[in-house]
C-alpha cells in the first residue's frame, strides 16, 4: 500500500474542452525544429550548419558550459536554416525531415554492466539528458552533481490536463527501464507521484517508491511533491523529469536509437470538440498541423503549448515544447470590451474570491465559465492579503517569497524557500492575484539571479 | 456601448503622446479603465488566464459596505439637527438635511484627493489607481459634520501627499490614509474637532432648514460626557438631557462623526465585506475582542468614570466598531500573516480602551490606537515570517 498525502490548499479550474481518451491521426510536420530556450539554463552552441544532413540522433548543438551535453536531432533530414534573433541569439533550428528516419545508433549493454559515469556519458551524448530538470532553480540538470533523489510525478492536476494513464497504458516497459537508469544515478531513490484512488498501470512500475497524492491542482506538481516528501534545504539537488520524456531514455537504453515519439493531447474550449483527443507525434513538430481546421474561426485566438496556467503561447507556425504533453486553444480576448467589469455581475466569470458569484452559480451546476487570455485588470502593487496562501500547498509564505523575489533580497529568498518553487508551482497565485503580477515571469528572473549570486 | 467605445477610441489620440491632451493621458486612462475592462492579454510566458477579480471590484465591495453606514449617518445628521432647534419634520426632510450637510464634505473629499492622484499618476506615468475611492468614502464618515470644509481639504491633501504618495502609492503606505486625515484635523484644529458643539450641526445646511437652538440642548457626545465625567460614575444621556443605553449606542441616533453612530449599520457593512473576503474576519474579530478584554479589565478595578464604562458599552459607542470594521482590515497597513492578524487586531482593541480610559483629555481612542499599530504592524509580520524561517532552519538541520 502506498503511502498517502492530501493537500488541501489549492483550486481545480473548470474549463470546457478536455481531450476525449481516443488517438487521433499520428502528426508529422515537414519541418522540426529545436528551440534552445524551452531547456532553461544552457547556452548553444552550434554544431552543423544549414545543408548538413542529420539522422535522429545527431548532435545539432551543444551547451557551452557542458560541452558535453548534446541536443540532438529528433528526425532524419536536412538543416534548413538557425532562426537567430537580437544579438544573434539562437531562436530555432529548423530541419526538414526526410521520408524515411534513419537513426544514430549507439552502443548500449545492459544496465548492470554500465557504471553511473558511463550512463550518464550515453545519455549526455545521446541527446537525453537535457530531459532532467533540477531544483532548486528548475533549469536543465547539472551533469556534475549528485542527486539527492530523483521525482516522478505520475499525473497531472492543471486544467484540462492529458491523462498520463492513458497515454503511457502499455508502455511500461520503457517507463521501467528508464526508471532503472535514474536509479542508478542516486544513491537515494526514486519518487513516483500517482494520483490517490486512480488504478494506474504505472502502480505496477518496480524499483521505485510510489506516493499517492489526493487535493486540488497543484498536487501533480512535482515540486509539491517534493515538499512534502523531501523538502529540498539548501545545498540540496533533486532532479525531476516528465513522465513521457522518461520514455526517450528508456528506449535509448532499450534499443540503443533515440526516438522521439511521444504523445501529445489537443484540449480547450476552441477546439472543435470531434478534434479534442490524442495525438502520436514526434518532439520539434510545429503547431501548424494540429490546429489546421480543428480550431474556432473568426476570433482571434491563443496557441498554447502546455496547459493554461504554466504553458508558452506559441505563434501558428511555431514549434510545441519538448516537455509538454499538452496544447490548449482559448480566445484571445483582445477585441472584448466589457462595460463597467468592476460593477457588472459577470455571471460567465470564474473567480476563486466571493466578489463574483462563482460559488454559488458552481453550486447551483452552472458552471458554464467563459476564459480568455485577458488579465482582466490593471496591474498594481501587491493590496490583498492572504490570496497566494490558499492556493500554494507548501510551508511558505508566498507573499513574502514573491516580495523577496522582486526586490532581488537574496537572502530572504534562500530563507523563505525560493530553492524549493518552480515559476510552475505559483501559476496559481499568478493565476488569483488581485494586483495581477506576473509572479511566474518575476519567480523565474529571481531564479535565474540568486544561481548567479550563490553558484 | 458599441458608441461609446467608437467615441473613446475616436478621441484617443489626442491624449497619447504629442496630442493635444497629453497631460490628461492618465485621466483619460483611469476613465476609460472605468467604462471598459483593459482587453491587455497576457504574455508570451506565465498564466494565460486570470480570476476575474481585480483591484476595482475589490474597492467597488468595500464602497458597498460603508453605504448603510453613510445612508444612517446621513439621517442621524438631520436628526440631531431637529432635536436642536425642536422642530418635528418627516423622515424625508431628516434625510435631506443629512444629505445637505454631507455631501459637500464627500464632493471635497473626492475633488481633492482625486485631483492629487490624478496630479502624481501623470507625473509618474502610471495607471490611476482605486486606492482613493475608499479613503475619500471614508473621510467624511470620519469627521463630525460641522467640520470647515477647507479644513478637510488641507487635511485630506495632507494625508494624501505625505502618508500616501510618498511612500510609492496605493499599496505602499504604512499609515491609513483616512486615519491620518482624521489625525491631521484633530492636532492642527482640535477646537474644532472636539467639544460639544461639533457634533450637531445647528446651524442651515446650504440654506435649509436653519433655526435657533433649544433650551437644555448639549451637543456632547456620550464618550465625551463620561470623558468629563466628576466622580467614579457617570450616566450618559442624549442631547437632551435624557438618560441612554446599550441599544441606543448599538442603532446610533447619538451626536457623534458622521458614520461611526450606528453600530447596526457598521455591522451590515461588516457583513458585506466578511461575505465578499474583502476583509479579514480575524483581524475584525480580534480587534472586538482585545476592546471587549481590556474594557472588562478596567470594568474590575473601576477607579473612575470610563474605567466603569461596562465592556459592551465600549464596543456600541464612540468609533470602536467603525474602526475595526473598516479602519483596522484595510489590508495595506494591517498585518500581512494570518498569525499577524490575530495579534494586530488584538491590540488595536486594547489599545483603543487604553486611551479612552487612562488619557483625560481625549475621550476617543480608536484612530490613535490604529494609527499606532499601523508603525506595528510591519514588525508583527517580521517576527511571524521569522517563525517561519526559524522552522525551516530546523527542518534543514533535521535533515543533516
Amino acid at each position: 500500500m502506498a503511502h498517502l498525502i492530501k493537500t488541501k490548499r489549492g483550486l481545480d479550474i473548470k474549463i470546457e474542452g478536455k481531450a476525449k481518451e481516443t488517438l487521433g491521426r499520428t502528426i508529422h510536420s515537414d519541418i522540426v525544429a529545436l528551440v534552445p530556450d524551452y531547456f532553461v539554463g544552457i547556452v548553444p552552441k552550434m554544431l552543423v550548419k544549414p545543408g548538413d544532413a542529420v539522422k535522429a540522433g545527431t548532435p545539432v548543438f551543444h551547451d557551452k558550459t557542458f560541452a558535453d551535453m548534446n541536443f540532438v536531432s529528433p528526425v532524419s533530414g536536412t538543416i534548413v536554416d538557425i532562426v537567430r534573433g537580437e544579438r544573434r541569439k539562437i531562436l530555432a533550428v529548423t530541419i526538414k525531415r526526410d521520408a524515411k528516419t534513419d537513426y544514430e545508433t549507439f552502443s548500449v549493454k545492459s544496465l548492470a554492466e554500465l557504471s553511473r559515469d558511463q550512463i550518464k556519458e550515453l545519455m549526455l551524448a545521446a541527446g537525453v539528458w537535457p530531459f532532467i530538470k533540477q531544483r532548486p532553480y528548475d533549469i536543465v540538470a547539472d551533469p556534475t552533481k549528485q542527486p539527492n533523489s530523483i521525482f516522478i510525478s505520475g499525473f497531472d492536476s492543471s486544467p484540462l490536463a492529458p491523462d498520463y494513464d492513458f497515454i503511457l497504458g502499455g508502455k511500461e516497459k520503457e517507463l521501467q527501464c528508464g526508471i532503472d537508469v535514474l536509479s542508478k544515478l542516486t544513491d537515494g531513490n526514486v519518487h513516483l507521484g500517482l494520483k490517490a484512488g486512480n488504478r494506474s498501470p504505472l502502480a505496477e512500475l518496480k524499483n521505485v517508491q510510489i506516493t499517492e497524492y489526493d487535493g486540488p491542482h497543484p498536487v501533480g506538481n512535482v515540486g509539491i511533491q517534493i515538499h512534502h516528501t523531501h523538502p529540498i534545504n539548501k545545498g540540496d539537488v533533486y532532479w525531476t523529469i516528465n513522465i513521457q520524456n522518461l520514455l526517450f531514455i528508456g528506449r535509448l537504453f532499450l534499443n540503443g536509437t533515440v526516438d522521439f515519439s511521444y504523445t501529445v493531447a489537443l484540449t480547450g474550449p476552441d477546439v472543435n470538440e470531434d478534434a479534442r483527443r490524442y495525438y502520436k507525434t514526434i518532439l520539434g513538430v510545429s503547431i501548424t498541423p494540429f490546429i489546421k481546421s480543428n480550431v474556432s474561426v473568426g476570433i482571434p485566438l491563443r496557441y498554447i503549448t502546455g496547459n493554461v496556467l504554466t504553458g508558452m503561447k506559441l505563434n501558428e507556425d511555431e514549434y510545441l515544447h519538448p516537455c509538454a504533453s499538452q496544447i490548449t486553444v482559448i480566445e484571445e480576448g483582445s477585441e472584448t470590451h466589457e462595460i463597467l467589469g468592476w460593477a457588472m455581475p459577470r455571471f460567465d466569470k470564474f473567480s476563486a474570491s466571493n466578489l463574483f458569484l462563482t460559488k454559488i452559480l458552481g453550486k447551483l451546476g452552472l458552471n458554464n465559465f467563459k476564459y480568455d487570455a485577458r488579465i482582466l485588470g490593471g496591474e498594481r502593487p501587491i493590496i490583498v492579503s492572504n490570496e497566494y496562501d490558499k492556493v500554494l500547498p507548501m510551508d511558505i509564505l508566498p507573499e513574502f517569497l514573491i516580495k523577496a523575489m522582486i526586490t532581488g533580497n537574496i537572502d530572504k529568498m534562500e530563507a523563505l524557500g525560493a530553492y524549493e518553487i518552480a515559476p510552475e508551482d505559483l501559476a496559481l497565485c499568478e493565476f488569483v492575484c488581485t494586483s495581477k503580477l506576473p509572479i511566474q515571469e518575476i519567480t523565474r528572473k529571481a531564479l535565474d539571479n540568486l544561481k548567479s549570486e550563490v553558484e | 456601448m458599441n458608441v461609446l467605445k467608437k467615441y473613446i477610441d475616436k478621441i484617443k489620440p489626442n491624449f497619447e503622446k504629442g496630442g493635444k491632451f497629453e497631460k490628461l493621458h492618465s485621466v483619460f486612462e483611469g476613465f476609460e479603465s472605468f467604462l471598459f475592462v483593459p482587453n491587455t492579454t497576457s504574455k508570451k510566458y506565465g498564466a494565460h488566464i486570470h480570476d476575474a477579480i481585480d483591484s476595482k471590484r475589490t474597492m467597488t465591495a468595500v464602497i458597498i459596505g460603508l453605504v448603510p453606514a453613510l445612508l444612517f449617518g446621513m439621517y442621524n445628521v438631520g436628526h440631531q439637527h431637529f432635536i436642536a432647534i425642536g422642530e418635528t419634520v418627516n423622515l424625508w426632510q431628516t434625510f435631506a438635511f443629512g444629505l445637505l450637510s454631507v455631501l459637500p464634505i464627500m464632493v471635497v473629499s473626492y475633488v481633492v484627493g482625486l485631483g492629487i492622484e490624478f496630479i502624481f499618476a501623470q507625473i509618474k506615468g502610471h495607471e490611476i489607481q482605486e486606492g482613493f475611492l475608499v479613503t475619500g468614502f471614508l473621510i467624511p464618515l470620519i469627521v463630525p459634520v460641522d467640520t470647515p470644509l477647507w479644513m478637510i481639504a488641507i487635511a485630506t491633501a495632507f494625508a494624501v501627499i505625505f502618508a500616501k504618495e510618498v511612500f510609492g502609492g496605493t499599496g505602499m503606505n504604512i499609515f491609513n490614509v483616512a486615519i491620518v486625515t482624521r489625525v491631521f484635523l484633530f492636532f492642527a484644529y482640535p477646537t474644532a474637532m472636539s467639544g460639544d458643539t461639533v457634533w450637531v450641526r445647528t446651524k442651515s445646511a446650504l440654506g435649509y432648514a436653519g433655526g435657533e437652538q433649544i433650551n437644555g440642548f448639549t451637543g456632547a457626545t456620550p464618550l465625551g460626557q463620561i470623558g468629563t465625567a466628576e466622580g467614579t460614575m457617570a450616566q450618559i444621556t442624549d442631547t437632551l438631557g435624557n438618560p441612554i443605553g446599550f441599544w441606543d449606542g448599538f442603532l446610533g441616533l447619538i451626536p457623534g462623526s458622521i458614520g461611526e453612530t450606528s453600530t447596526l449599520a457598521i455591522l451590515l457593512g461588516a457583513v458585506v465585506l466578511l461575505i465578499t473576503g474583502v476583509a479579514s474576519w480575524k483581524t475584525m474579530f480580534s480587534v472586538f475582542a482585545g476592546g471587549a478584554f481590556m474594557g472588562f479589565i478596567f470594568n474590575l478595578s473601576g477607579f473612575n468614570a470610563v474605567a466603569n464604562f461596562p465592556w459592551y458599552m465600549h464596543l456600541v459607542f464612540g468609533g470602536f466598531a467603525f474602526g475595526a470594521v473598516f479602519m483596522a482590515t484595510d489590508p495595506v497597513t494591517s498585518a500581512r500573516t494570518e498569525t499577524g492578524k490575530w495579534i494586530y487586531g488584538f491590540l488595536v482593541g486594547i489599545i483603543a480602551i487604553l486611551i479612552r480610559v487612562l488619557n483625560p483629555g481625549y475621550p476617543e481612542g480608536m484612530m490613535l490606537s490604529i494609527l499606532l499599530m499601523n508603525a506595528f504592524a510591519p514588525l508583527i509580520d517580521f517576527y511571524v515570517v521569522d517563525a517561519n524561517i526559524k522552522r525551516r532552519m530546523k527542518r534543514a538541520q533535521l535533515n543533516k
